[in-house]
């Protein structure tokens, strides 16, 4: 309990400090936003206008206040490029963004999990060979141009999913999801790879422990051993690593949504930075970070409850 | 099985080094040089890797392109490890302190930003290009290399050689340069190899979305974003600078495992 309020306590300054530096970075340290946002060839008269709608007169300290304190209530404020409530751009973008997270997160663990027991149990056999080459090269791959190539073979050559594009969850769960198909599994894939190499070494620690040793004396077959016991041992660092990689894939997703042209947050951030429309970055950067810092949090937690050993 | 991994990550990355070096003095083409009559030719005798929409030649522009990954990378990497070892050190030798817990919070909070985030807040602002994705990636790089120099420095703190430095009346700053650092020497060198080439992945994924090297620098993400729509027309305008991405990671992934084989004995236990 003590171990989750301190946390929750270091979780609330971070986000603290971060939003400070977002806003910092964003508002104060270029000097004139309204002027930026303009451009240069605007009239001064825009420009003052400009400014005293995005209430430049007042100092930042003010301004970052309001912001994050409309923030905690859902209140982003308005696209200055759209002339429209921030939150709602938002909440239209998250319903692609993060269902396709999830389904990547998924798809990683799906074929991560046989990967790695695969590897581990038949370990310097072919299978872990062969295994731990393909990790080799799951990491390696920028998974930009691994979608490509899925565009390119099935989208293209073999037309079983879209190129791109999304039908939005209105036209029924189905077509929406196969749009993400594609998507889906290039953001998988490199992190199927990490999955699956934690997963292996993992097991391969709890394989050497002497309880393994003592579930085989008593004459329990090596399948048995490995499912009964091993696996659920080996799973804590992987479950970790599961729960950080939902941050890594709502980060790539901004890349990936580029790709296929999906309307997600991604799409959303480079449209607002092509269009200078800072309030728009400043928000959605925002609530990424948020996304990142609470799930590590969870993940935190779920640690500590699964190995009472870390609740320092 | 490990030699052969070894083998190939080295000539991986020296072929990417000798494509980089090598362009500096010669490329098979002028990569700045527009031949439209040129342009989508596939691979052949005049140009083997064929050529771009403009026709430039591919190959020339890969090796150009390295230069840009391995600076963006190699530089991202010097931030890192500038920043990262000092704040590391530092934490460790105040272990438990004030400034122990000043520096992990500062990491949590560098933690919280992805690498992409770091590049789209300082782009949003300060405009695209080659200088401010290293300095993102370098951002990213930081809490990474702070994180293991504080780890590895606080196991080596109790140990005896350090103990007598401290009889012989070294303070923790000299201590810490004098004694702990050269221990964490074959850590640092493993690490940035896995940095440099994770540096060298994000260089292509800010480059592919705008926010990396512009104009008219080859870079091997750029290549890629350009090549997106006439990949239906002229696959190998994708595929190669594609390759070029994974043949570098790789390679430094493997020259990454042997070097930690290598120079880390404990870890040489069966994994």
């Amino acid at each position: 309990m003590i171990f989750a309020l301190k946390r929750l306590v270091a979780l609330a300054v971070t986000l603290m400090v971060a939003s400070v530096l977002v806003f910092f970075v964003v508002e104060v340290v270029p000097g004139d936003p309204a002027a930026y946002m303009l451009g240069l060839n605007a009239a001064p008269d825009t420009v003052s206008a400009l400014r005293s709608e995005l209430g430049l007169d007042r100092t930042g300290f003010a301004r970052w206040f309001e912001w994050i304190s409309g923030m905690l209530v859902g209140d982003f404020g308005v696209s200055y490029t759209y002339r429209t409530e921030i939150s709602t751009m938002v909440l239209d973008r998250v319903v692609v963004s993060l269902p396709l997270a999830i389904y990547a997160l998924l798809l990683a663990v799906v074929i991560a999990f046989p990967a790695g027991v695969l590897a581990a149990s038949h370990r310097r056999g072919v299978g872990d060979t062969a295994v731990m080459g393909f990790t080799q090269i799951g990491v390696a791959i920028p998974n930009f141009w691994f979608a490509m190539l899925l565009v390119l073979v099935f989208a293209i050559h073999w037309r079983w999913f879209p190129s791109g594009g999304f039908p939005g969850w209105s036209g029924g769960a189905f077509d929406a999801l196969k749009a993400l198909t594609l998507p889906a599994i290039a953001l998988a894939l490199p992190q199927a790879a990490i999955l699956a190499r934690v997963l292996r070494s993992s097991l391969l620690d709890t394989l050497g422990q002497d309880y393994i040793r003592t579930a085989r004396a008593k004459g329990l077959s090596p399948r048995a051993t490995l499912w009964k016991h091993a696996l659920r041992n080996a799973m804590i660092p992987v479950l970790t690593i599961v729960g950080l990689q939902f941050s890594f894939l709502l980060a790539g997703a901004i890349i990936i949504e580029n790709v296929f042209y999906l309307p997600g947050l991604g799409r959303l951030i480079f449209q607002a930075i092509s269009s200078r429309d800072l309030v728009v970055v400043e928000s959605v950067v925002m609530l990424l970070v948020f996304a990142v810092v609470v799930v590590t949090f969870v993940v935190d937690l779920a640690y500590a409850w699964i190995d009472p050993r870390l609740r320092r | 099985m490990r030699r052969t991994a070894a083998a190939i990550g080295v000539f991986l990355v020296a072929l990417l080094v000798v494509m980089a070096l090598l362009s500096l003095v010669w490329t098979p083409y002028d990569v700045t040089r527009l031949a439209i009559p040129d342009k989508l030719q596939t691979p052949g005798a005049a140009h083997w890797l064929g050529t771009d929409h403009f026709g430039r030649d591919i190959l020339s522009m890969l090796m150009v392109g390295a230069r840009t990954s391995i600076s963006v990378a190699l530089i991202a990497v010097g931030i890192g490890l500038g920043a990262g070892v000092p704040l590391g050190l530092l934490a460790a030798s105040g272990a438990g302190g004030w400034i122990d817990e000043a520096v992990m919070r500062f990491n949590d909070l560098v933690f919280a930003f992805p690498a992409l985030v770091i590049a789209i807040l300082i782009t949003a602002v300060y405009g695209p290009g080659a200088v401010n994705a290293m300095i993102a990636i370098g951002i990213f790089n930081v809490p990474v290399f702070a994180r293991l120099t504080r780890g590895a420095a606080l196991a080596l703190w109790p140990r005896e050689f350090v103990l007598a430095a401290r009889v012989a009346g070294k303070g923790s700053l000299r201590i810490s340069v004098e004694h702990i650092l050269p221990n964490l020497s074959n850590l640092l060198i493993v690490q940035s190899t896995i940095q440099f080439s994770l540096g060298i992945l994000a260089e292509a994924g800010l480059s592919y979305v705008g926010l990396g090297a512009q104009p008219p620098i080859p870079s091997w993400g750029r290549m890629l974003a350009e090549s997106q729509t006439l990949i239906t027309l002229s696959p190998h305008v994708a595929i190669f600078p594609g390759l070029a991405i994974v043949v570098s990671v790789l390679g430094l992934n493997l020259l990454g495992d042997t070097l930690r084989d290598k120079l880390d004995p404990r870890l040489t236990h069966e994994r």
